[in-house]
């Protein structure tokens, strides 16, 4: 077991854990975090997304010990003081949602890359949610969605 | 019959979704996310062999490890099954249904084959000791090829049944022969369509809790919690009465989890067997062998025409693989599309044959459009192979031949109520401007440009809304196709709306409260409905074959019937009126020609439950149910095409543009509509240009995981152009199915419009996927 401090959420927690254990397990079955689902285990659907000290990281490409000393926001972080982030917003206005399985992995992205100034048109946001994949949508609702978030047009 | 004239008019407009709410938070109650007190974890042992005699199999390391609760062998279990995983739909009387149990026994059949079981105190723990498992297993020789399955000398699937050969059924009109031999043309073409791996992004998830008195709680990731619990007693023995089947929300399922599987059972007998919850959550590459998958059909599709281009006969043959074992509606699945091989045109002569295989491979069921998307593909396949061969425009020759005129009673013999495909196609070109997509490709082939654009047409209807009972119970699958619809008016004036559907991803909540609120004349805030659980919806037919608006909205609109119907008696005895007397508008009951004399449904519903004053003999209480049981299909149509450049260097093909033009009858919320009209014709581009579940030869999946198996992402697609046209289907609210529409539709338009782009090289045909591999050696082929 290894001890790990990170911050998730804004809230500090100290964590004796296994070394093998991913990063999206440590916060699901530890914190109880369940927002952040699981989708494969090839690192390719990106259901499990978060932030690591604000950049968008799939948490199973990680292991829980190299979150030591990281800030994480999960998708139960994102709504602040119970108004929804305008990503959030943007899903539900644009319904880019149905299942909401993929969800939670699919804004997170969405924010990070309108926070890195990439989401700069609709092919730059096709080809920046490419790690995302979402079976229920066809994307074309969560393009709209992060254009209008990101003050574009699509 | 017309639509329903209602008050406040939620139905036709884009309400948000009630659902999101909680989805957008990260508060999804999807099953992996629960847990139980004492709660230990499955893992199950599965064959990475197609074939193979189990000789032994030893648990005993396997128990004796770390966190292990118990570890069990399928014989271990063997006396725990009351009944085989059911299959509900025997379509002749001497089909072969061979017995299937949750783990094997004595053999393994494909990959993913189910042979042993390990509980453990952690997911990982069981995992860990699940490598000790030790499976003596005596490789067998196996067969993976649908087209190789009845030759001689191919291994069998099942030796005791001395074939491969599940079933054979036909349906013809007298005259098909006839017409093919007295045609002027007659065009025959062979498509293989290969595999679908359905990748709902949430794999399955089981939890069972067995209580002291022997009652079952089981939360699983369903689309049928209802059919579950039937099932459920088939295979445990356990009276359904005892079962409480909790589908909490479901991330996804196209036809993936309208299935009992082996684990749903293993989980029950086990929470049983060890007196503790039991939990499984599927990996993404165990969903890969032990999901149902689609599709892995061979078609022999015959069109015969006059010269003018009028197709007097369509004649189908098929080979339809159904894998090792017949899941609960494998066989089926290709009757889905029996009736529809002559599409939306009027083709008097008919004949279609298939002939159901097994093979040494993961079992196929129903995936998103469920035999429509295989009879669509190879009918607008096979229009544009005519057209070239009359020399004639694939757009006229589509108008020409379509049905005008309903209802439309087809040489099928079934009956479409309502549509207009000429309605569709038209509006269909206003969006397109072929003239510039004509004028643009001929410049290019001018040039001889090394990108090639190309266009591809698809019309389409489908017969969805699955199911009048009658017809059902004809074609020999076991249960009705009814569904229910409880709607209950508390005391203080808010409603619960009870469904027997069972959504996952489908937007129910949101949906029937604006159906409700519309015919109860309440606020659409005002209305919750409840579904999913087999204890709040005792009886229901679930969620599939695009059934639930066209069946479950249908009842909706009948329990609010009544709803109002108890309602005016009360309002009629209060106000010392005849019923007669009063007018329903806008929730309110008020007295012909006094205005001021009303009522609020609200009041009434008030008033039932004080119950101080109702009509002699009348119950307490404003609420209803009702059971509806349609009479037709739901006869969705359309028009879409496809626009693609394709690489003529490299293969690469890119889809430019997407335009489709759906009629899916009145629309009840259009956003949701589009939503689903966009994720299925996904999926239909996905098979046309990128997914390919393959086997090699003995039944080994190759395409193992989501980086060689091609769910597309954002990136890979255009936005879509999507319009409506709407005629009334023969019911209540005049709706129409529309989950499957989309992927019924698509994969014929886009391999059209690739055709299309390399038809100036010579090139006439295109097997799925079109991959770049398989575009550049088509263009090669010609090219040499």
């Amino acid at each position: 077991m290894r001890r790990v401090a990170l911050t998730a959420n804004g809230v500090r927690h100290e964590l004796e854990i296994e070394p093998r254990e991913l990063l999206v397990y440590v916060l699901r079955e530890r914190l109880g975090l369940t927002g952040t689902n699981v989708g494969c285990d090839t690192s390719s659907c990106g259901s499990c997304t978060v932030l690591v000290n604000g950049e968008s990281v799939k948490s199973c490409t990680m292991l829980g010990v190299q979150a030591d000393g990281m800030d994480i926001t999960t998708i139960e972080g994102l709504a602040q003081n119970g108004e929804l982030h305008p990503v959030q917003q943007a899903f539900h206005d644009h319904h880019a949602l149905q299942c909401g399985y993929c969800t939670p992995g699919m804004v997170l992205a969405a924010v990070s890359l309108i926070e890195s100034g990439e989401a700069t048109d609709e092919n730059a946001i096709r080809l920046g949610l490419e790690g995302n994949l979402c079976r229920c949508t066809g994307y074309h609702n969560i393009v709209e969605a992060v254009a209008s978030a990101a003050g574009v047009t699509s | 019959m017309t639509a329903i004239e209602t008050a406040p008019g939620f139905v036709g407009t884009s309400v948000k979704r009630k659902e999101d709410a909680s989805l957008l938070r990260g508060q999804g109650t999807f099953v992996d996310n629960l847990t139980l007190p004492a709660t230990a974890y499955m893992f199950v042992v599965r064959s990475p062999y197609p074939r193979a005699r189990i000789a032994s199999v030893n648990v005993a390391s396997a128990r004796a490890a770390e966190g292990v609760v118990a570890a069990f062998s399928g014989a271990d279990l063997a006396e725990d099954w009351k009944g085989g995983l059911p299959c509900a739909w025997p379509v002749t009387e001497d089909i072969k249904m061979p017995p299937h149990f949750p783990l094997a026994t004595d053999e393994a059949r494909y990959q993913g084959d189910g042979v042993a079981v390990v509980i453990a105190e952690s997911r990982a723990l069981a995992k860990d000791a699940a490598e000790l498992v030790e499976v003596d297993y005596e490789p067998l020789p196996s067969n993976a090829d649908v087209s190789k399955a009845l030759d001689e000398g191919t291994p069998l699937v099942h030796s005791d049944l001395g074939t491969n050969e599940c079933y054979v059924w036909k349906l013809e009109t007298d005259d098909v022969q006839a017409a093919i031999a007295a045609a002027d043309v007659v065009v025959t073409r062979r498509y293989f369509q290969p595999r679908l791996i359905p990748n709902a992004i949430e794999p399955r998830g089981v939890l069972a809790q067995v209580g002291a008195t022997g009652e079952v709680t089981l939360w699983s990731a369903t689309q049928i919690p209802h059919i579950l619990r039937l099932a459920l007693q088939l295979v445990l023995g356990i009276p359904e009465a005892k079962i409480r089947v909790i589908a909490p929300d479901v991330g996804g399922g196209f036809g993936s989890k309208l299935d009992v599987y082996a684990e749903e059972a293993l989980a029950v007998a086990l929470a049983k067997r060890l007196g503790r919850p039991v939990k499984w959550t599927e990996e993404r590459a165990e969903n890969y062998v032990a999901t149902i998958q689609g599709r892995d059909v061979v078609h022999e599709l015959t069109f015969a025409a006059t010269n003018d281009g009028v197709v007097t006969a369509v004649k189908s043959v098929a080979w339809c693989a159904m894998g090792a074992y017949l899941q609960l509606v494998t066989p089926g699945i290709p009757l889905l599309g029996a009736w529809i091989y002559s599409g939306p045109y009027a083709i008097p002569n008919y004949s279609v044959m298939f002939t159901g295989v097994f093979t040494n491979t993961t079992p196929t069921d129903a995936y998103r459009g469920a035999g429509r998307p295989e009879a669509t593909y190879v009918i607008e396949r096979t229009m544009d192979a005519l057209a070239r061969e009359l020399g004639m425009d694939p757009v006229e020759l589509r108008r020409k031949n379509f049905v005008k005129e309903f209802p439309h009673t087809m040489a099928s013999g079934l009956t479409i109520d309502s549509g207009d495909y000429e309605a569709c196609l038209d509006k269909l070109l206003d969006h397109l401007d072929l003239d510039a997509i004509r004028a643009d490709q001929a410049a290019r082939r001018e040039r001889g440009d090394a990108k090639q654009i190309g266009v591809g047409f698809s019309t389409y209807n489908e017969m969805c809304g699955l199911a009048p009972s009658r017809i059902l119970g004809a074609i020999r699958y076991v249960a009705g196709g009814w569904d229910s619809a409880t709607i209950r008016f508390q005391p203080l004036g808010s409603v619960q709306v009870v469904t027997g559907t069972s959504p996952h991803g489908q937007s129910h909540e949101t949906t029937w409260a604006q159906i409700v609120a519309d015919q109860l004349g309440v606020d659409v805030d005002d209305v919750e409905v409840l579904h999913g659980d087999t204890a709040v919806s005792q009886q229901g037919l679930d969620t599939y074959g695009s059934r639930s608006l066209a069946v479950g909205g249908v009842a909706l609109y009948h329990a609010s019937q009544k709803v109002i119907a108890k309602a005016r008696r009360i309002v009629a005895h209060q106000l010392e009126v005849s019923e007669e007397d009063l007018e329903f508008a806008d929730g309110t009951f008020t007295v012909r020609g006094s205005p001021d004399r009303n009522m609020t449904i609200q009041a009434a519903a008030f008033a039932a439950f004080a119950a101080h004053n109702l009509p002699d003999g009348m119950e307490p209480g404003l609420e209803e149910t009702a059971t509806y049981d349609p009479t037709n299909f739901s006869w969705p149509g359309g028009a879409h095409a496809a626009v693609v450049e394709v690489d003529t260097e490299t293969g690469d093909t890119r889809l430019v543009r997407y335009v489709a033009v759906d009629d899916v009858g009145n629309p009840v919320n259009p956003q949701i509509i589009d939503g689903q009209v966009h994720g299925g014709i996904t999926q239909g581009i996905a098979a046309a240009l990128f997914e390919e579940g393959v086997y090699d030869e003995e039944g080994n999946l190759l395409t193992t995981t989501m980086t060689t198996y091609l769910v597309p992402s954002a990136a890979e697609l255009p936005s879509y152009e999507t319009d409506r046209t709407e005629t009334a289907a023969d019911n209540p609210l005049g709706v129409k199915g529309v989950g499957e529409t989309g992927t019924i539709a698509a994969a014929p338009a886009v391999v059209n419009a690739v055709v299309d782009a390399l038809s100036h090289l010579g090139v006439t045909d295109m097997q799925l996927p079109a991959t770049p591999e398989r575009v550049w050696k088509a263009i090669e082929e010609v090219r040499s």
